[in-house]
């Protein structure tokens, strides 16, 4: 199961990051995003490529008022 | 019309990694109740360097804080606020970098949950790493010139040392390391985290500081805009004193009035 920001989703295996975004709402030009599968950064340039394992997690980071 | 006289701000720039700021000032923006507050302040205390975190997107979030800050023109300064260990420090700088594409970074490394003091040991080894990686990295640490030292000698570009626990208000409670600290660097010292009011900003500039970051002291204080107005004074006039040269303490008084000339009264 693909885990999304903490939570178990329904993204099927082999579905890219862009796919996991546009579960959040966002598109793979959305300003300030940066994300993280399995602990490693995933560049913004392979978002439309890079294939979820079964069992990734993925992290969906952006700005929050902080500091 | 004659052009203004030249402020001190304008003759006298903040310089961080090669980057010249007119404001001594660096605004946290967490806390603040809404973000059009938070522009308020941001502009009413001539800031140019602010902080944001990096955290889960929350697709019911209302209003993009991105957009918000890029309306007021500050520069950001991502920060790795909540990490506890070097890795997942380090992993959060890249990430930042990513989102904001600036390679500069506030890092923070927390030790300890009730007082959020830094991590020595995990925040060296945090910058060390991130220096290698070419960050600019500017590290939130404890008022130890021994460490303020460390820190410089593996590449940071500045030091942020606390006056006191983030979001205590305590103002600066050994301002005597903080003036050996001062002595132990060449590189900028921004005072971080402590800062209650306008007075322990200035004082913060008096014992030599570069700058000052405040965040809770403005975004928490009733008036946020009031407070970062006072801030921003408070910075200024803390460093025209500290360039100005102070007159030393006496235990007794030095008479500002001559004598000479004193008229004599008839008893």
């Amino acid at each position: 199961m693909i885990c999304l920001n903490g939570q178990a989703s329904d993204l099927p295996a082999g579905e890219t990051v862009a796919g996991a975004l546009a579960r959040l709402g966002l598109s793979t030009d959305a300003r300030g995003v940066a994300v993280a599968v399995d602990g490693e950064v995933v560049p913004r340039a392979a978002w439309e490529t890079f294939a979820l394992a079964a069992d990734a997690r993925v992290e969906v980071l952006t700005a929050m008022q902080g500091g | 019309m004659a052009s203004p006289a030249p402020t001190q701000a304008d003759t006298d720039p903040l310089t961080i990694a090669g980057c010249a700021m007119c404001s001594r000032l660096l605004l946290g923006t967490g806390g603040f109740p809404s973000l059009e507050l938070m522009a308020e302040a941001i502009r009413a205390s001539g800031s140019e360097l602010v902080t944001v975190a990096l955290r889960r997107v929350d697709p019911q979030a209302r209003g993009s804080l991105i957009d918000v800050l890029a309306d007021t023109g500050v520069r950001l300064l991502p920060n790795t606020a909540g990490c506890h260990t070097a890795r997942d420090a380090v992993l959060t700088a890249k990430l930042a970098r990513e989102a904001f594409a600036t390679d500069w970074i506030k890092l923070e490394v927390i030790g300890d949950e009730d007082t959020l003091l830094p991590d020595a040991p995990e925040l060296l080894r945090a910058a060390e790493e991130l220096v290698d990686e070419g960050f600019t990295v500017l590290p939130y640490t404890t008022d130890d010139p021994v460490l303020a030292r460390r820190l410089q000698d593996v590449g940071c570009a500045a030091v942020m040392p606390l006056g006191a626990p983030i979001g205590s208000g305590m103002g600066i409670r050994n301002p005597y390391n903080l003036a050996l600290l001062r002595q132990a660097v060449r590189v900028p010292v921004v005072l971080d985290a402590g800062i209650g009011t306008a007075s322990d900003a200035a004082l913060a500039m008096e014992l030599g500081c570069d700058a000052v970051m405040a965040a809770s002291a403005i975004s928490r204080a009733e008036d946020p805009v009031r407070m970062a107005r006072a801030m921003r004074h408070a910075v200024e006039a803390g460093r025209l004193a500290s360039t100005a040269g102070r007159i030393p303490r006496r235990l007794y008084a030095t008479a500002s009035t001559p004598d000479e000339g004193l008229a004599e009264f008839p008893t």
